[in-house]
């Protein structure tokens, strides 16, 4: 007869010998894996969606995770299936992503770099992410968008405007959607020209960081192009509320336009302020006063109410096109949520889409399969018309808006109205533009 | 031991078990498990406790010990980030070179700073210190773009010069900080059954540095030198009195604590080569303020604790989303389900500050000494329960 000696220490001993005994395979495994950070293995593929939920821009980031949101559900056949309709590639089945059903992670970025790369780690180390998406703020998009060509992770860029996030800091892993300053600067000088003549003198009020310098010189550029000249150029600092002081030496300076290189609570301020001081009503050298804000946002319309009519400034998407893929996705947007997708929404469900899409098409998570597939990758039916996302430097090239705030506005949504479509040919670039150079995008990273 | 009481050399152990058990530790619950969400034992999650540690140790010593209150102190965190990442870029990725530049850059900036703010004591320090430290952060986002990168931040890029080692690494990409080698990114992954441990070597060479810095705080706490700081902190004018001159000893405890911020920086830039302005914002200083009251101001171990109780709410309360929560609540009927969704909708997600801010309130009205006056409490229940039974003999009402 055997004695069994069960002891407490005895049995511990047993399986922690044990456990390591199972573990040891499995790690081996897990070594010949298929050689690409967070491979899907099981029935799911886990997107991460990072966007600032605190801070200056939670309103965009609350819009983008609808965007997001709504994306998962059309990608796992679930809706109307939104802009799949209408998208000119069909290799999405609404099956999810190559048969694996869509889960995603969310995060806060804070619209601080340190924060958002910490929620992006988190992402990528505990949830297993394979692609990151969202973000407000270009400062954000180049940090997660470095963080992401490390790791070996495909980075959709949400809603970022400066020229560096693919000029100077472009990556391989990274792509952005949503257009640029240089954009910006090229769709709306042909219609202030129109609109207010070539012989102008220009007012800048520009923010004193990354964004609002580069937004600056593409105006500036595009403006003394056509024969205005610049009077003066004034950097605010970030955390400016009361721009009162900045406003009053517009007045004296015998400028006619004021440009405000503002986004967000600044533009909101600003716009106030010069509106409030009676710019508007002012005739200088026989002109009117204008003013002009380059990057306008639904949010930021909102928040500067009846300030913003008649005022010029450009979007990358709107709403209120008339197009089929805009069509479809406002309806699907609007019957889950109740009001219109923003800009920065619009940006955020195309890439969700177009990154699938490139997975299907390559056959393969694998990042450098992903990034093949979507450089020179010609589309339509998103919204925007015909649309290129180029290889070069992973920008999507396709027609800007250019819109006006609303004179008798019918509804609380409806603030903006689109003055000119401008063509994607008139706002494309060399790769290697003055404002762009400086930067290079590697090779394509798949991670460990 | 080392020179340090048995009771110390006991705390030292038990943070050394701690910091090198952490993987374990911080993963209690089986992947894949809907409990998986709390879980924090992944490698940068862990090297963000362990950094922001050595933070509140080194503003402890300042603020425990002299009970002078910086609100600048993060500057000196961003001063040894950009450092370290400048060292990235124009020496080679080796981490050490980096750490000590940031540790000594930062001390430096500390004598600056200090010197002119210990002038003054009280609030008029703190809001000097504050002046200083938000001066920093609007040069580093504007004016001084050429060597911060501004908002962007300073990052690495494939044409760094980088003296010693490579530009670009073989395979194209920009090359990883690393120990003599010995990339820092790279995780050995043990798959326990349904669990999953990740021992990184970065997190490794940060609680290393953890335990050097808690052990010099001992020995600073234990000190002829600490036990000067504290009377500052009790009577300063009893100090001058006596003829004592406090000045160049606040200022030694100003500098070593701005060298314990610079090393949390250069460890944060070795861990994640990036420098951003907004690590010396005021936000970022009044967090470790709120870390070493949260866990216990004049306490060895209490810093070490507030920084991981806030670090874990950032980075796992704010990821929980109302999915998460339908998920965990499926099993209730739908009626039930939606209210309970409702009603901690606010506390998830976005609200993380709300959560946070309502335990920081809790813990500062109910027990004024931070976590480690509750930890003490609660030992104090145990070890009277057992006094009660072996001993009969009458104390004195406390």
């Amino acid at each position: 007869m055997s004695k069994t000696n069960l002891t407490r220490r005895g049995v511990l001993k047993t399986g922690a010998v044990a456990g390591a005994g199972l573990a040891l395979p499995t790690y081996l495994s897990a070594a010949s894996h298929s050689g690409f950070t967070n491979a899907p293995t099981g029935s799911t593929v886990t997107l991460g969606f990072n966007v600032p939920q605190t801070g200056p821009y939670a309103d965009e980031g609350a819009d983008e995770l609808r965007a997001f949101e709504l994306a998962v559900e059309h990608l796992n056949g679930g809706g109307d299936g939104g802009m799949l309709n209408t998208f000119s590639s069909k290799a999405l089945q609404g099956n999810g992503i190559m048969g694996k059903e869509v889960k995603y992670v969310t995060g806060d970025t804070q619209t601080k770099s340190d924060a958002a790369r910490a929620s992006a780690k988190s992402m990528i180390e505990k949830d297993g992410a394979i692609m990151i998406s969202g973000g407000s703020s270009s400062g954000v998009a180049v940090a997660v968008q470095g963080l992401c060509q490390e790791a070996g992770i495909i980075f959709m860029a949400g809603l970022t405007h400066s020229n560096d996030t693919t000029g100077k800091d472009k990556k391989a892993n990274g792509f952005r959607h949503f257009f640029n300053a240089y954009m910006s600067g090229a769709a709306l000088a042909p219609v202030l020209q129109k609109l207010y003549g070539s012989e102008r003198r220009a007012y800048h009020l520009t923010a004193d960081y990354t964004w609002g310098w580069t937004q600056q010189e593409s105006i500036a550029a595009a403006t003394e192009a056509m024969g205005w000249q610049t009077v003066n150029n004034v950097l605010t600092p970030l955390a400016q509320t009361d721009f009162s002081s900045y406003i009053a030496p517009v007045l004296n300076s015998g400028a006619d336009v004021l440009v405000l290189n503002h986004y967000g609570g600044n533009m909101v301020n600003s716009l106030t302020a010069a509106v409030q001081f009676g710019l508007r009503d002012k005739q200088v050298n026989g002109k009117n006063f204008e003013i002009v804000v380059p990057l306008y946002s639904e949010l930021m319309a909102k928040g500067a109410g009846a300030n913003i009519k008649g005022i010029l400034g450009s979007t990358n998407w709107s709403w209120t096109l008339q197009d089929e893929g805009t069509k479809a996705f406002v309806k699907s947007f609007g019957t889950k949520y109740g009001f219109p997708p923003s800009n920065a929404a619009q940006t955020c469900y195309a890439q969700t889409i177009l990154y699938a899409d490139a997975v299907a098409r390559a056959g393969s998570f694998n990042p450098c399969a992903v990034v093949e597939a979507l450089e020179d990758f010609e589309f339509d039916g998103l919204g925007n018309g015909k649309t290129f996302y180029r290889g070069a430097d992973h920008q999507c090239f396709k027609d800007v808006l250019v819109m006006r705030g609303k004179e008798n506005p019918a509804n609380e949504y409806d603030l903006l109205e689109i003055v000119e479509v401008t063509p994607r040919g008139q706002v494309e670039y060399a790769p290697d533009h003055p404002m762009f150079a400086g930067g290079a995008l590697g090779a394509c990273n798949p991670g460990a | 031991m080392l020179g340090l009481t048995k009771k110390d050399a006991t705390l030292l152990l038990v943070v050394a078990v701690l910091a090198l058990c952490a993987p374990f530790i911080l993963n209690p619950f089986p992947e894949g498990s809907a409990m998986a969400q709390f879980n924090a034992g992944y490698p940068d999650l862990m090297q963000r406790f362990v950094i922001f540690g050595i933070f509140a140790i080194g503003f402890n010593i300042l603020f425990g010990l002299t009970g002078y209150l910086s609100f600048g102190h993060a500057a000196f965190l961003g001063v040894g980030s950009y450092s370290a990442v400048w060292m990235f870029k124009l020496l080679s990725m080796n981490v050490i070179p980096a750490i000590m530049l940031s540790v000594i850059v930062s001390g430096l900036f500390a004598l600056l700073i200090g010197f002119v703010s210990l002038r003054r004591s009280g609030i008029y320090f703190s809001i000097l210190t504050l002046a200083f430290a938000q001066m920093s952060f609007n040069l580093a986002y504007s004016v001084l773009t050429p060597i911060t990168n501004g908002e962007t931040g300073l990052q690495l890029t494939l044409q760094d010069p980088r003296v010693l080692g490579q530009s670009v690494s073989e395979t194209g990409g920009i090359p990883v900080t690393s120990l003599f080698g010995i990339e820092l990114r790279s995780t050995y992954q043990m798959d326990l059954g349904a669990w999953l441990f990740q021992f990184n070597v970065g997190y490794y060479l940060c609680a290393v540095m953890l335990l050097l810095a808690f052990y010099l705080a001992i020995r600073i706490f234990r000190s002829p030198f600490g036990m000067m700081l504290r009377a500052i902190k009790s009577n300063q004018h009893r100090v001058n009195y006596t003829g004592l001159n406090p000045r160049p000893y606040t200022l030694a405890a100003f500098v070593i604590s701005g060298m314990y911020a610079g090393l949390a920086g250069g460890l944060m830039a070795s861990m994640d080569p990036l420098a951003g302005a907004e690590r010396m914002q005021w936000t970022a200083s009044g967090e470790v303020v709120l870390m070493t009251i949260l866990g216990g101001a004049g306490t060895l171990i209490g810093p070490v604790l507030g920084a991981g109780f806030i670090k874990y709410f950032e980075n796992i309360f704010s990821k929980i989303n109302d999915n998460v929560l339908h998920g965990w609540f499926s099993l209730l009927p739908d009626g039930l389900e939606n209210l309970i969704v409702g009603v901690l909708h606010p506390f998830i997600g976005k609200g993380w500050h709300l959560t946070l801010g309502i335990l920081f309130m809790l813990v500062v009205i109910f027990l004024p000494g931070g976590l480690v006056e509750g930890g003490q409490r609660i030992a104090r229940l145990f070890r009277r329960g057992k006094a009660d039974q072996t001993d009969t003999t009458t104390k004195p009402a406390e």
